[in-house]
């Protein structure tokens, strides 16, 4: 079996990782076909936004230690997975993070990497790396010091300790808590909703979000009006705001 | 090695018998060590559908065993957060968390962690001769094992305070008087009181019941709105178990239902 087993339902793509005799352990193998599904769903004009969950009892423990350890300094310095880590973040269109269980090391920075995250109430979320002598290599410490703030990102990171779903909620690291049992559940309902809003204007505003980790409020600014006004010639705002004014449900077409 | 906890499964019920009579079962860290071994095969079992606790002898449990702490008047001060982090936050976590009926079946004197250990079960029946003593003010001590956030839910806030700072002692009768247990009962009926209300749950919706658990316990610090989602969430769960539709089935059909717990 693949280990990674991809559903479709409507608009929503669901991603599931499926290495549960490795934890999910995110090696390069899985690592790639998530990357490759990923590409693969931003050409799909029919779907219209991605999960990404685990099983039941892990979401992903982490990278494959195994294949780490085998990599010295002149491997790690070509190593593939920046690249492919680059693939997965620059996928276009809304991507959101399920996450039932251990959210640990690169499988922690890879919910760091989604856009939206909805966890179960038995989920955890840590950057033990520095625990084995080494540190956080794909996003780790860059995107969790900009979602949770620097003390709990400096606590998180120098400690190795993780930290429940309640308080990775109460620290913006989480969009929703939920009952294990639902949390994937709950994403799919969310996802459906976010997916049948405008193609074009869902992605504009997720690069508008993005950009705004990148540059200065005046840059930032200027670009989400460049990206409004873009909107501004589609088809589906005309027929966004005709619906709305004539309170039926619009009918886009990604134009 | 000694056997500071009686383990025993029978009809869906594991009852722990706290063992170490001759110090009135008293908590020291090997029967710690067992209970939570024990608390490990409750949590993986799906058979065993209810847990019930008493204590072997006279008493029920007198708390942490002072002899134990080999306390030096003149020594370094000890840490006494060290068992309270290893041992006793993990076991009332643990048996809140417990998706089953706890019941403490309370056969004689619960002192200090032992009296907070027992209100902090599900269901606690006591025997008439039995008394809860919050003995922690005495030596200095706050109530731990959860005695701190259970004594003004189950006593209230004036009786809390009261029990705790005075290190009182109340009767079994007191404490079903004041509504901090369900059950009163006499001596002799104890054990069989509670061993048949343990098998009565073991034959219940047991998935159902430990929501109805998680939900009361998570009402303790939720937001009406918080609690109002919670049930949707929780009912929308129980919805789809197979004992929501056994039930359903048997009362339509007019006959008992069977539960699988599930």
């Amino acid at each position: 079996m693949s280990a990674l087993i991809t559903e479709q339902q409507g608009r929503v793509l669901t991603l599931t990782l499926h290495r549960p005799e490795a934890r999910n352990a995110l090696d390069n193998r899985l690592l790639t076909a998530l990357a490759d599904a990923l590409d693969a769903a931003a050409g799909d004009p029919g779907i219209g936004a991605v999960i990404i969950t685990g099983q039941p009892r892990f979401f992903a423990a982490g990278a494959d230690l195994r294949e780490m350890a085998s990599r010295g300094l002149a491997e790690t310095l070509n190593d593939p997975r920046p690249a492919i880590w680059q693939r997965i973040d620059s996928f276009p269109k809304p991507l959101i993070a399920a996450v039932n269980g251990y959210a640990l090391g690169a499988g922690c920075e890879l919910v760091l990497l989604c856009d939206l995250v909805i966890a179960g109430d038995n989920a955890s979320f840590g950057l033990p790396e520095i625990t084995l002598g080494l540190m956080p290599g794909a996003g780790g410490t860059q995107r969790l010091i900009r979602t949770v703030g620097k003390a709990l990102a400096y606590r998180m990171v120098l400690s190795g300790d993780a930290i429940s779903a309640q308080r990775a909620l109460q620290a913006g690291l989480v969009a929703e808590v939920h009952p294990a049992g639902l949390t994937l559940e709950y994403a799919r309902t969310l996802a459906a909703r976010i997916a049948g809003h405008a193609p074009l204007a869902l992605q504009a505003a997720k690069q508008a979000l993005r950009y705004s980790q990148e540059s200065g409020v005046t840059q930032g600014l200027k670009q989400e009006r460049t990206l409004f006004t873009l909107l501004a010639a589609t088809d589906d705002r005309r027929e966004g705001i005709a619906a709305f004014l004539e309170k039926r449900p619009p009918t886009f077409t990604g134009r | 090695m000694e056997n500071l906890i009686l383990c025993d499964v029978q009809q869906g019920v594991m009852t722990l018998t706290l063992n170490r009579p001759e110090r009135l079962n008293s908590f020291n860290d090997a029967m710690h060590q067992q209970l939570a071994h024990c608390l490990t095969q409750a949590e993986r079992d799906d058979s065993i559908r209810c847990l019930l606790i008493t204590g072997a002898g006279r008493g029920f449990c007198a708390g942490q065993d002072l002899n134990d702490r080999h306390v030096d008047p003149t020594g370094d001060a000890p840490d006494l957060g060290y068992s309270v982090e290893t041992f006793y936050n993990p076991l009332v976590r643990r048996l809140a968390r417990l998706p089953k009926p706890v019941i403490a079946a309370v056969n004689g004197v619960a002192a200090g962690a032992g009296a907070t250990l027992a209100l902090g079960c599900d269901i606690v029946i006591a025997a008439r001769s039995a008394s809860f003593v919050m003995a922690f003010s005495k030596l200095g001590l706050i109530p731990d094992c959860g005695g701190t956030w259970l004594l003004p839910r189950v006593a209230g806030r004036a009786r809390a305070l009261g029990l705790a700072l005075t290190g009182g002692k109340i009767s079994a009768a007191q404490a079903a008087e004041w509504g901090m247990i369900w059950q009163l009962a006499e001596d002799a009926n104890l054990q069989d009181t509670s061993i048949a209300l343990a098998r009565q749950f073991a034959t219940q919706p047991t998935y159902g019941l430990g929501l109805i658990k998680q939900a009361l316990l998570a009402a303790e610090h939720n937001t009406l709105d918080q609690q109002l989602d919670l049930e949707r969430d929780y009912q929308r769960l129980a919805g789809r178990s197979a004992d929501y539709r056994e039930g359903v089935a048997a009362f339509l059909a007019k006959r008992q239902p069977q539960f699988q717990g599930k």
